[in-house]
């Protein structure tokens, strides 16, 4: 399920692209907002969605129980 | 009069939420730069968004949009929506189990560590701190110029104003030194009081409300230009191109055509004008060309920058749990989508809007940055344009004070703490530190912002570009347990390099369509940064084995590939 979350983003990334609509300025969803204006609010509303299926599928392992094991930054020469 | 009230009560608000905000610091420096590593979900969320929203957001997005089109929403806030979150989840919460584990403050911290070098940080200390400065700057200047615009005629007592046309400031308008000294103290008293923990409360706060003014500036603003269907209209009749991303011979393009007339104007009356009283030569208008498709692909490149910025990484350690983290990397893409769709929208309306045959923005206005300002002051009542005044400066100082706070921990933690004093400076001592250098910083960033550098979206592109470019450099630290030193020498040096000299190449920002084989100068940095650190970390010799057990537990052998 990890690796299709991460394919749906890439795919979301390529669609971004929005070839179709690029020279449509006579398209108005709901007569107001121009096509290529729209297709990109949803593409943010995909973001949302497709991050939050990451953050149940792909959630990174081990960060939950996150311990400190020193109290500043150290450094070394 | 009506707006500068509602300015001064909304500045003053925010105050009292910094001396609320502030009875809850508990003296530690920990508790001043990382609130303790306390702040939940909600105010995470927000103080993220808010932090990178900045003009950009209500200025930038109407201004760029009334000059090139809508397709400014798919190049720089749907990118965002996506990357912003990719880096939130990808970058963000493994830094802050690394934060938490290791104790760090900054990010210069931890980049010390995880490559084992003191040095580096000594190079990334004037870069980071460098490509901050002009984010600061966007802000500063941001809010002095809006004060100024929308409280005209506010206090004709006390300022006269001067002279007239678009630099000339109107009579009664707070001056833009004014407004911006009195956007620096607010930001710099809760700053200075409540640390962390204050920008975090204001953030969450400041979101709130533009986000809310946006949408009711939104809605009033359409409803004066006949309704949003009817403004849509005027676009499609008068500037269609707006509302794509190209440009066609037949296209009208009538604000284009006006811009040109003024210029065709003001260069007869400056060849008439006698040799030695002629001022700045008029510069003609660039006409509309569109947007490559090279172009629109390489801006995803910008949003990298979030990853690091050096105040985004403050802010990630203070989350208090991985967990903290879930609801900004998903809620992150919708809150862009609410600030910017309506800006978008209200820039494009701009570019051909009429009211009774009159144009809501003169023909030959040549300031895309005062767009928005121009249409609330003209458009909405004084109350309204008081209120998204504030929702503006709101957007502005959300940022402000998080950078402000950032380069104050960075010279407190990575240069006084480091090297002078070492460990043995006390908590008051370095909260007390970190204090004096917010105030320097603040100062230095107002006296900056009088000299009025380039424009303020060209000088935030140019920062997000240096930051974008230092993305592979936190990514591969993460993620690749061979990146070495070297390698993230090669990384730095190669953005540094490549930063000054397309910076150059652009006329230090001034060609605004500066492109690299038609690409953003960022895509050409970013690439060449991460090859160098590539190349360059497999030439060199792998980072120790206690270095990669730390950063990479689930290692098998040292150094051992990818």
């Amino acid at each position: 399920m990890k690796y299709v979350v991460y394919g749906l983003i890439i795919i979301l990334a390529i669609l971004h692209q929005d070839w179709w609509n690029w020279d449509d300025s006579d398209t108005l969803v709901g007569n107001i907002v121009p096509i290529g204006l729209a297709y990109h609010a949803c593409v943010s509303i995909a973001a949302a969605i497709l991050w939050a299926a990451a953050v149940k599928f792909c959630w990174p392992v081990g960060v939950d129980e996150v311990e400190e094991v020193a109290s500043g930054g150290s450094s070394s020469a | 009069m009506t707006p500068l009230l509602i300015i001064v009560a909304y500045l003053s608000l925010l105050l009292f939420l910094g001396v609320v905000s502030s009875r809850f610091f508990r003296g530690t420096a920990a508790d001043y730069f990382l609130a303790s590593r306390g702040i939940g979900s909600f105010l995470l969320v927000m103080s993220l968004f808010g932090t990178t929203m900045t003009a950009f957001a209500l200025i930038g997005a109407s201004g760029e949009s009334f000059a090139v089109g809508i397709g400014v929403y798919g190049m720089m806030a749907s990118w965002a929506g996506i990357i912003h979150s990719a880096c939130f989840f990808l970058v963000g919460i493994k830094l802050w189990s690394f934060g938490k584990k290791y104790g760090y403050t900054t990010q210069i911290q931890y980049f010390r560590d995880r490559f084992e070098s003191d040095k580096l940080g000594l190079v990334l200390f004037p870069i980071l701190v460098g490509l901050v400065i002009p984010y600061l700057l966007i802000g500063v200047m941001g809010a002095g110029v809006t004060i100024e615009k929308v409280t005209a005629g506010a206090l004709p007592s006390l300022f006269a104003g001067s002279g007239s046309g678009p630099t000339g400031v109107a009579a009664g308008a707070v001056p833009y030194w004014l407004g911006s000294a009195v956007i620096c103290m607010v930001v710099l008293i809760y700053v200075f009081f409540s640390g962390v923990r204050g920008t975090a409360w204001a953030n969450a706060f400041q979101t709130i409300v533009f986000i809310l003014l946006g949408i009711v500036t939104f809605s009033v603003i359409s409803d004066k230009l006949g309704g949003a269907e009817k403004a849509s209209a005027m676009v499609q009749e008068e500037n269609p191109h707006i509302f794509r991303r190209t440009v066609r011979p037949d296209d009208p393009m009538t604000r284009h055509h006006g811009l040109e007339q003024a210029y065709e104007r003001k260069m007869a009356a400056w060849e008439a004008a006698p040799e030695s009283e002629r001022g700045k030569q008029p510069k003609e208008p660039h006409k509309p060309r569109g947007i490559s498709q090279l172009q629109f692909l390489t801006y995803m490149f910008i949003p990298l920058s979030v990853g690091m910025f050096p105040h985004l990484f403050q802010h990630w350690l203070t989350a208090k749990s991985a967990k903290s983290f879930r609801l900004a990397v998903i809620a992150h893409p919708l809150l862009i989508m609410l600030v910017w769709v309506p800006c978008v929208m209200l820039g494009a309306w701009a570019t051909s809007a009429y009211i009774a045959g009159k144009p809501v923005i003169p023909l030959a206005f040549s300031n895309p940055n005062a767009v928005l300002g121009k249409m609330v002051a003209d458009l909405t009542s004084d109350a309204l344009s008081g209120l998204l005044t504030a929702g503006i400066l709101a957007a502005i100082m959300s940022s402000l004070d998080s950078q402000f706070l950032c380069i104050g921990s960075i010279f407190t933690n990575d240069i006084v703490g480091h090297y002078v004093q070492h460990d043995r400076l006390s908590d008051r001592q370095k909260v007390m530190i970190g204090r004096i250098f917010v105030v320097v910083i603040v100062l230095i960033t107002y006296l900056l912002a009088q000299t009025r550098p380039g424009g303020v979206f060209t000088l935030g592109v140019w920062c997000f570009s240096g930051f974008a470019s230092l993305f592979p450099l936190v990514f591969a630290s993460v993620y690749w347990r061979r990146t070495t030193k070297a390698g993230a020498y090669a990384c730095v040096i190669t953005t540094a390099v490549l930063w000054v000299y397309l910076f150059a190449q652009s006329g230090y920002g001034a060609n605004r369509e500066y492109l690299v084989a038609g690409m953003m100068p960022v895509a050409v940095m970013t690439g060449a940064s991460a090859l160098a650190l590539v190349v360059v970390s497999l030439m060199t010799q792998p980072p120790s084995s206690s270095t990669v057990a730390k950063f990479f537990p689930d290692a098998q052998g040292p150094s051992s590939g990818s």
